[in-house]
């Protein structure tokens, strides 16, 4: 029990410390394009789908591995992605309320 | 097994309680930052008078900060390994680590406020200061619980008392932790890049 208390059936392991530098230095890499895009006056037609890619993209790693969803019960993905996907709903339902777009 | 280990206690779903517990608590601070964000993505470019955005954003200090909380996360997943396996010192230097992080980007933090308001944004200035110091400052207040968080784990590996049977509450306050830098990665694009 490594864990400290009894995994799920379906759970997998978690990756190691190599798994996790590699996943942080491709953190580390989109974040250096994210700025990069930022400051190239030439990626400004492309500079919000572009960023918005990126960033959910870090998300998605953050989640996955750090957060180890990739690994865990799938119960804990829905518990955290259907209330994102109210909050991203909500967004973008007041943005068009308030007329952003 | 430990003292304090969870007990292999029997759940309807079969999964440890408490973890089921922070993940639905996670949902919910998923909606509460939702919010903070829509406020101020509609009030986007509302403002009647300045000081805007692009007077007083730093990115250079933000992408920093960006880059701390993604640091930070890596010592985290690498100090509840640590604390997974049994290694103390691994332990001790991984949470110190992440804490320090932390507070490096809370710092951060309390220098951009103070030169926003040196630059005459307050809370009260015009609809960016109302809602970029409302949504910041909670997630500043987030990082700083996570730190105090943190360093009370340190506590507790220093006085020997977080071995593997203990390391779910190294993993429910990595989890914490994480949240707080995904809440960044969308603050950092949406609020500081896509201006």
């Amino acid at each position: 029990m490594e864990h400290g208390y009894d995994r799920h059936p379906n759970e997998k392991a978690h990756p190691g410390a190599r798994a996790y530098l590699a996943i942080a230095v491709v953190l580390l890499v989109i974040t250096i394009v994210e700025v990069a895009i930022f400051y190239i006056p030439s990626m400004k037609p492309v500079l919000v789908p572009s960023l918005l890619t990126l960033s959910a993209l870090k998300f998605a790693l953050v989640a996955m591995f750090y957060m180890h969803l990739k690994f865990d019960h799938k119960l804990f993905s829905w518990l955290f992605v259907v209330p994102m996907a109210i909050a991203a709903a909500v967004i973008l339902a007041l943005m068009m309320l308030f007329g952003v777009f | 097994m430990g003292a304090h280990a969870e007990e292999a206690h029997h759940t309807s779903t079969g999964l440890n309680n408490r973890k089921l517990l922070f993940w639905s608590f996670l949902g919910s601070e998923c909606m509460f930052f939702g919010s903070l964000i829509a406020t101020y993505l509609v009030y986007k470019g509302r403002s009647q008078v300045g000081p805007y955005p692009h007077e007083v954003f730093d990115i250079p200090l933000t992408s920093y900060s960006a880059f701390l909380l993604l640091m930070s996360s890596l010592t985290m997943v690498l100090a509840l390994a640590a604390v997974q396996h049994n290694n103390r010192k691994g332990s001790l230097i991984w949470l110190a680590a992440t804490a320090l992080l932390g507070m490096h980007f809370v710092a951060n933090q309390v220098y951009e406020f103070t030169d926003f308001l040196h630059r005459g944004l307050n809370l009260q200035t015009n609809l960016f200061g109302s809602t970029f110091y409302v949504l910041t400052g909670f997630h500043g207040t987030h990082v700083t619980v996570g730190v105090i968080w943190l360093w009370s784990l340190f506590m507790m590996a220093l006085r020997g008392k977080l071995g593997a049977d203990r390391s779910l509450d190294v993993e429910i306050a990595g989890l914490y932790w994480h949240f707080v830098d995904v809440v960044w990665i969308a603050i950092f694009t949406l609020i500081y890049l896509i201006q």
